[in-house]
C-alpha cells in the first residue's frame, strides 16, 4: 500500500489516465434530481458542490456550500447496472432449411472503471460475485466484466440519514482491495485526496500522475473525516445489533410486523431494483413474426413481481405479505445460509426509494419487539 | 398430387384471419395498427386482414383467427354485436382503456346518465345509450387484455407474433416502476414528492412520462396485485395532496377498473379527513 497526495486540481490527470489505459470511465454525475452512476470524461462531469438529502421515500439534492467532488453518499442507482445490466441478449437462434444455428452472444465491451465506489458498495460487489461468479452457474459476461474493473474507491467523509453500514458491518472506510482508495481533505491547507494506492494496476494508472508525498497530519486528517461518517452512524436512529437477525426472522415467520408492513408495501419493486446486492433476473424468449428467428433475453426482476413466482397454476406469492417476507428473509437470513454472508451492505437504497417509505430497520425493529413479548 | 382439388368449397387461407372492431372509443388504439410502418408489411405477409373498416372497404365474412376489439359496451346494440364478434373470433384480443376497463366514459358508471345526456347533448331524446360503459370482459370471454390509453404498438406486434408462433405474450403485469428503474429514470416520487400513479399501474409504455419528468398517469391501469389506497395514504399524509386531488387523479381513462375505483370514487380504505 503506498499513500500519497492528489491535488484536488489534478483529479481530472486520474480520469484521463484510466481513459488513456483503454477503460470506459463510470462515475458520479449529477442528473437532474439526484447523483447517479453514468459515463464521464473528465472531473467537470462530478458532482461537485452537491450533496444528498436522504431519508424513508424521501431524496434531495442540495447545494453543499463547499467544493467538494464527493460530498454526497451513494448514488441512486447501483453500480450492479455496468456490471451486470438490465437487459442483455444471451443468444439468438436462426431456422433455415428445417436447422437451428445457435449463435452464442460475445462481448466486446471496453473494460470498466468506476470512480467514487463506496466501501458499502465494494462489499456488494464482493456479494454480488459470490452469487454470479463462484456459484454452480457462472455469469461469464459478469465475471469478465469484474475480472477487468478497475475501482477507484472513496471513503465516506459523512454518511447519508439513511446510511447504516456501521450496523452491517461494511464501512465507513474502505477495507475491502481496491485499485486506489481516495479520501477527500478540504481544509485551510487546500483541497486535495489522499491517495492510497492497493494494486499493480493501480500503481500503473497512478505513475504519471503529479503526486506528493503525504504526511502523517494528512493520515491522521483523512482518519477524523472518515470517523466523521462513522459518528454519525452510530448515533442515528440505524444503528442496531445485526449478529442476531438470522435466528430472529427465521422464528418470526408469523409475525404480526408482517401483515402490518404489507398494509403500507407497494409491490412495485423499487427496493429490489435500486438494491446493490439484489440480482434476480427473468429470462424471456423472443421470435420475429415468421419464427425463423428467436433471441433469448435476460432481464433484472423482482421477488416483488407476481410473475416472479409463477409456475404451473399461478404465483406462489400472491399476496405482498408473502412477498415482502421472502425478500427481508432472503436478504438478511436466507443470504447467509446460500452465500455465507448477509445480502444487506447498509447502504439505505431500499429506505430512500421506497415511495412508501418503509424502512428495513424499522421492520426489523418491529419483528424484534413482536419476538420479545 | 399438385394438381388435386381443394375437397372444401373455400380452400383454408394458409394466413391467419384477422378483424378489428370498434365499439365505444377514440380510434386510437387500432391506429396503433397502421402506425405500425416498419412491420405492416411484415404483418400483412403472416395475416390476412379480413375485416379492419378504419383501414380498408373489404369486408370479409368470419370466422376469424383472431378478432382485435377496441372500445368499451356503451350502448344496447353493442350488447349484440360483442356477442356475435366473440362467436366468430377463435381469438379474441381487447386492446386499450376502454376495452379492458370501459375507458374515461366510464365516469358515468359513478352518475346519472341523465344528467350527462341533458348537458351534452341538445336533443337528448335522439340519445340511445346505456347506463354504464363497461368493459368487453364483462359480457364475453376475453383470451387476452392489451393495456393502455393508448396501446403500446409494439406491445400489439408482440401479441400477434406470440399468437403465430403459438407462444406465450411477453406482456409484463409488474409496475411501471421496474421499466423506470431499467431504464435508469430516476424516481419523481422521491425526489420531488410527484403524485405518481407508476406504484400502481401496469407497465408496458416503457414509463415513458417520467423519462419526461412527468409522473405516470395510469393510462396502463393497475398492476397484478396493487395497493391503490396505500398510495392514496402516502400522497395524503406526505405529500399533501386533498382527498379530491387523489380522487381526481384516479378518475381518468382507468377509473372503472375496480382497483382505481374505490379511490376514484373517494370510498375506498382511504382515510377521510376532509
Amino acid at each position: 500500500m503506498r499513500t500519497s497526495i492528489l491535488a484536488a486540481a489534478d483529479l481530472d490527470e486520474l480520469i484521463q489516465s484510466l481513459k488513456a489505459a483503454g477503460y470506459q470511465v463510470i462515475g458520479p454525475v449529477r442528473d437532474d434530481a439526484a447523483v447517479v452512476y453514468d459515463d464521464i470524461n473528465s472531473a467537470t462531469d462530478l458532482p461537485r458542490g452537491w450533496v444528498d438529502e436522504q431519508e424513508k421515500g424521501h431524496y434531495r439534492l442540495l447545494p453543499a456550500g463547499d467544493d467538494r467532488y464527493f460530498g454526497y453518499t451513494v448514488a441512486a442507482n447501483a453500480w450492479k447496472r455496468f456490471l451486470n445490466p438490465p437487459r442483455k441478449r444471451l443468444w439468438r437462434v436462426v431456422r433455415q432449411d428445417g436447422k437451428l444455428q445457435f449463435i452464442p452472444e460475445s462481448d466486446s465491451a471496453p473494460p470498466l472503471a468506476f470512480i467514487g465506489v463506496r466501501s458499502c458498495e465494494l462489499h456488494a460487489i464482493h456479494i454480488q460475485d459470490r452469487v454470479l461468479i463462484d456459484g454452480a452457474h457462472c455469469d461469464e459476461g459478469y465475471r469478465q466484466r469484474r475480472r477487468h474493473l478497475f475501482t477507484v474507491a472513496v471513503n465516506c467523509t459523512r454518511a447519508a440519514a439513511t446510511c447504516f453500514c456501521t450496523s452491517m458491518h461494511t464501512g465507513p472506510r474502505v477495507e475491502l482491495q481496491s485499485d486506489l482508495v481516495l479520501t477527500e481533505l478540504l481544509d485551510e491547507h487546500g483541497h486535495r485526496f489522499l491517495l492510497e494506492t492497493g494494486t499493480d494496476a493501480g500503481h500503473r494508472i497512478t505513475a504519471s500522475l503529479p503526486l506528493m508525498p503525504a504526511t502523517d497530519d494528512d493520515t491522521a486528517l483523512a482518519e477524523s473525516r472518515i470517523n466523521i461518517a462513522r459518528e454519525q452512524m452510530l448515533a442515528g436512529p440505524r444503528q442496531f445489533d445485526s449478529s442476531g437477525i438470522h435466528n430472529l426472522l427465521f422464528s418470526n415467520m408469523e409475525s404480526p410486523a408482517w401483515d402490518a408492513v404489507a398494509e403500507r408495501c407497494l409491490s412495485c419493486a423499487n427496493c429490489t431494483l435500486a438494491c446493490p446486492t439484489c440480482f434476480c433476473f427473468a429470462v424471456e424468449d423472443t421470435t420475429d413474426l415468421t419464427g425463423d428467428h428467436a433471441e433469448r433475453w435476460q432481464r433484472w426482476d423482482s421477488c416483488f413481481n407476481g410473475a416472479f413466482s409463477h409456475v404451473h397454476g399461478g404465483s406462489v406469492r400472491n399476496s405482498t405479505r408473502a412477498r415482502y417476507r421472502q425478500w427481508m428473509t432472503h436478504k438478511l437470513a436466507g443470504w447467509v445460509d446460500q452465500f455465507g454472508q448477509s445480502g444487506c451492505v447498509g447502504c439505505g437504497r431500499c429506505i430512500s426509494w421506497c415511495p412508501a417509505g418503509i424502512d428495513i430497520t424499522e421492520q426489523l425493529q418491529a419483528i424484534a419487539e413482536g419476538d420479545a413479548s | 398430387m399438385a394438381t388435386t382439388a381443394p375437397t372444401t368449397a373455400v380452400p383454408p387461407s394458409p394466413k391467419a384471419r384477422v378483424a378489428v372492431w370498434k365499439f365505444t372509443s377514440c380510434d386510437g388504439c387500432q391506429l396503433s395498427l397502421l402506425d405500425c410502418e416498419d412491420e405492416l408489411l411484415a404483418v400483412t405477409e403472416q395475416v390476412e386482414i379480413a375485416y379492419f373498416m378504419e383501414a380498408t372497404s373489404r369486408q370479409l365474412p368470419g370466422p376469424y383467427d383472431l378478432s382485435i376489439v377496441e372500445g368499451s359496451i356503451s350502448t344496447p346494440e353493442q350488447l349484440e354485436l360483442i356477442q356475435s364478434v366473440r362467436a366468430q373470433s377463435r381469438f379474441l384480443l381487447v386492446i386499450g382503456a376502454c376495452a379492458t376497463a370501459g375507458g374515461i366514459q366510464a365516469l358515468r358508471n359513478a352518475a346519472d346518465i341523465n344528467d350527462y345526456i341533458r348537458v351534452v347533448y341538445a336533443t337528448p331524446e335522439y340519445i340511445s345509450t346505456l347506463a354504464t360503459s363497461t368493459a368487453i370482459s364483462d359480457h364475453v370471454k376475453v383470451d387476452f387484455e392489451l393495456r393502455g390509453c393508448p396501446i403500446n404498438k409494439m406491445q400489439l406486434l408482440e401479441v400477434i407474433n406470440a399468437l403465430l408462433n403459438r407462444r406465450r405474450p411477453l406482456v409484463a403485469d409488474h409496475a411501471v416502476c421496474v421499466e423506470c428503474k431499467l431504464n435508469g429514470t430516476v424516481c419523481l416520487a422521491t425526489t420531488r414528492g410527484a403524485n405518481c400513479m407508476g406504484p400502481v399501474t401496469q407497465a408496458g409504455c416503457g414509463a415513458l412520462c417520467p423519462k419526461y419528468h412527468r409522473p405516470c398517469f395510469g393510462c396502463y391501469g393497475p398492476k397484478e396485485n396493487p395497493n391503490v389506497s396505500s398510495l392514496a395514504n402516502v400522497w395524503r399524509s406526505e405529500h399533501g395532496a386533498s382527498t379530491a386531488h387523489v380522487s381526481r387523479t384516479f378518475s381518468s381513462f382507468n377509473t372503472a377498473a375496480p382497483a382505481f375505483a374505490q379511490v376514484a370514487r373517494g370510498n375506498g380504505t382511504v382515510n377521510d379527513d376532509e
